[in-house]
């Protein structure tokens, strides 16, 4: 405790009493601001939110007042002409997102309930850690990647993109998936094993059922990742502003197409990409929403 | 009811594709880190750390601007954003544990933690540089660059804060104050020591988190083909050089993002596995 000092600044003693009122009026001005610094800190978090809402309106207001609702319904994006639609992208953003959460989800359940119910106990930790490890692996490595070793064989198509997409969001399902897998009761599967169910038909009808809720939050979180990945999906997607009825055609998402053309832009085209990511950053804000919900939802069950 | 044979059947089926799920992911991450190797190992020598990056086509050239830049930025980053983090999950542990605004402050909190990278980017743009305005605050800079780094760094340990401090067993917490010692000093110097080694996790998984983003980067930063150690300048930073190098079929550029991606999934692959091995040790005691 260095900084309680009962002495005054020259080094003479003082007396008793006074050294006390010195030390606890101290202690009380470190409380008040520690307490307050924070409180700040936390509000922090808040205005942080706020800002990146206000700016990002801010900045994509010329879009906004040019386009009005024509600019989440159009199809054409000419820069020639100054006329941006958003469709294509959006349309990119939720197939990439949806075929993605197609593959990755069963896997990820499956990945899930071997960790839980089969893995051996010694080999629980180390597959459970090199899974999450694809969660770490940054985004552009699975960008450049997926750009030379899948895209010889896919071609840059929304497929492809869909593909590396899976793989990332894979991590983060399992070990959502995992942890709330974690949270059934022993007893009940214990009951279920007891009258002779099988383990399947235990994950079946006794894990899933019970953590219903928690999963669909994982997959909902899942979601939110795959919904803003930019990087993994720039390389690979082609980025073409055009909604093709083949899968395996070029495509673009919102965060591709920002990545791509926010460095050559300038007026109302740059604005209209400041206004896509606005829109990204409200879908998403959405869905996370949801899964938070939903997880809390159940972590209230298992607390009860 | 199923016949017996045919719920076995059916419980090796399902088995046996949760094996094949469990393999299927492992795969890919072998292959993504053998991909990885096979190509960024052959780029990996001296020259690496010692020069800068070349044009496209020439002899030599290395990453050394950019694996600096990088270092320079994530430090920064995580420089600005580490005290925010620590201090507001230390309010809402310590402070507003059961507070409503402590409620709301974590679900913001999580979702900031998985916004998309490419919109905190956005953000800082929008709010400090814009380009052709009167009122611009910076230009694209460095400065920038770990701005929105710290930006994706507060959300990751205002979350291993606030659970790291929950953690503590409150009875030392009481022990404390029963010795007359005044709130803040319990907080600074029994809980924080107590759930030190979970802090320290959550700063490498934000080292980890920031060293590796590429989209916060693009709009605030941007690159510079020189060395530059300037703060209120572009600066080269591995991710960005690695996203403009890779797709541009100039051989030796590729074959230098190739060894950038390896140095950085290296590096962040350590590094969270470093921060695991801490709160393993953490829950083991």
């Amino acid at each position: 405790m260095a900084d309680v000092t009962l002495g005054d600044a020259d080094g003479k003693s003082l007396s008793v009493p006074l050294q006390r009122s010195n030390a606890v009026g101290l202690f009380r001005l470190t409380d008040r601001v520690f307490h307050t610094v924070t409180f700040v800190a936390a509000l922090f978090v808040l205005i942080l939110l706020g800002a990146i809402i206000l700016s990002l309106i801010v900045g994509a207001w010329p879009s906004i007042a040019k386009f009005g609702v024509g600019f989440l319904v159009g199809e054409r994006w000419s820069v020639n002409k100054e006329i941006f639609g958003a469709l294509s992208p959006i349309y990119g953003t939720l197939m990439t997102s949806l075929i993605a959460m197609v593959i990755a989800v069963p896997i990820g359940l499956g990945i899930a309930i071997f960790l839980t119910e089969l893995c051996p106990l010694e080999l629980r930790r180390p597959i459970g850690i090199a899974i999450e490890l694809l969660a770490g692996i940054p985004s552009i490595i699975y960008g450049i990647w997926g750009f030379f070793t899948l895209t010889p064989f896919f071609g840059q198509t929304l497929l492809t993109a869909s593909l590396i997409l899976a793989i990332m969001v894979l991590p983060f399902i399992t070990a959502i998936s995992r942890d709330v897998f974690a949270t059934v009761p022993p007893v009940l599967k214990e009951a279920a094993y007891g009258i002779g169910c099988t383990t399947w038909e235990v994950a079946k009808n006794v894990v899933l059922p019970y953590t219903r809720v928690g999963v669909v939050g994982g997959v909902m979180l899942g979601l939110g990742r795959a919904l803003g990945e930019t990087m993994a999906v720039t390389f690979v997607i082609g980025n073409s502003h055009s909604i093709a009825a083949s899968l395996l055609s070029p495509a673009t998402t919102i965060s591709a197409t920002i990545a791509n053309e926010f460095q050559e832009s300038d007026g109302v085209y740059r604005s209209s990409l400041l206004e896509l990511g606005l829109l990204l950053f409200v879908i998403t804000f959405f869905v996370l929403a949801a899964a938070r919900i939903m997880l809390m939802r159940l972590e209230r069950k298992a607390g009860a | 009811m199923a016949s017996y044979a045919s719920r076995r059947a059916a419980n090796r089926i399902m088995m046996g594709l949760c094996w094949a799920a469990t393999l299927f992911g492992l795969a890919w991450l072998a292959l993504i880190l053998v991909t990885l190797f096979w190509n960024g190992l052959a780029g990996i020598n001296l020259d690496l750390f010692t020069q800068d990056t070349p044009g496209p086509n020439t002899d030599g050239g290395g990453l050394r601007n950019a694996i600096v830049g990088s270092l320079i930025m994530t430090a920064l980053g995580v420089g600005l954003g580490t005290p925010i983090g620590i201090l507001a999950g230390t309010y809402m542990a310590e402070y507003g544990r059961y507070s409503r605004l402590t409620f709301y402050i974590r679900f913001v909190n999580d979702i900031l933690l998985s916004a998309p990278s490419i919109v905190i980017g956005l953000f800082i743009y929008a709010a400090l540089i814009t380009e052709g305005v009167e009122h611009r605050i910076v230009g694209y800079s460095a400065i920038a660059g770990s701005l929105a780094l710290a930006v994706i760094v507060i959300p990751v340990v205002v979350r291993t804060t606030e659970d790291m401090l929950l953690l503590v067993p409150n009875p030392l917490r009481e022990a404390a104050s029963a010795l007359g010692l005044p709130r803040s000093h319990v907080v600074m110097k029994i809980a924080y020591k107590a759930a030190r080694a979970g802090l320290i996790t959550g700063v490498l998984l934000a080292v980890a988190r920031a060293a590796g983003e590429t989209a916060p980067l693009l709009f605030t930063v941007q690159s510079n083909q020189f060395f530059s150690l300037d703060l209120t300048k572009q600066m080269a930073n591995l991710p960005v050089v690695i996203n403009n190098f890779a797709g541009k079929g100039y051989a030796n550029w590729q074959q230098l993002a190739w060894s950038g991606a390896l140095i950085i999934t290296l590096a962040v692959l350590t590094l969270s596995i470093t921060a695991r091995a801490l709160s393993a040790q953490r829950t083991q005691k």
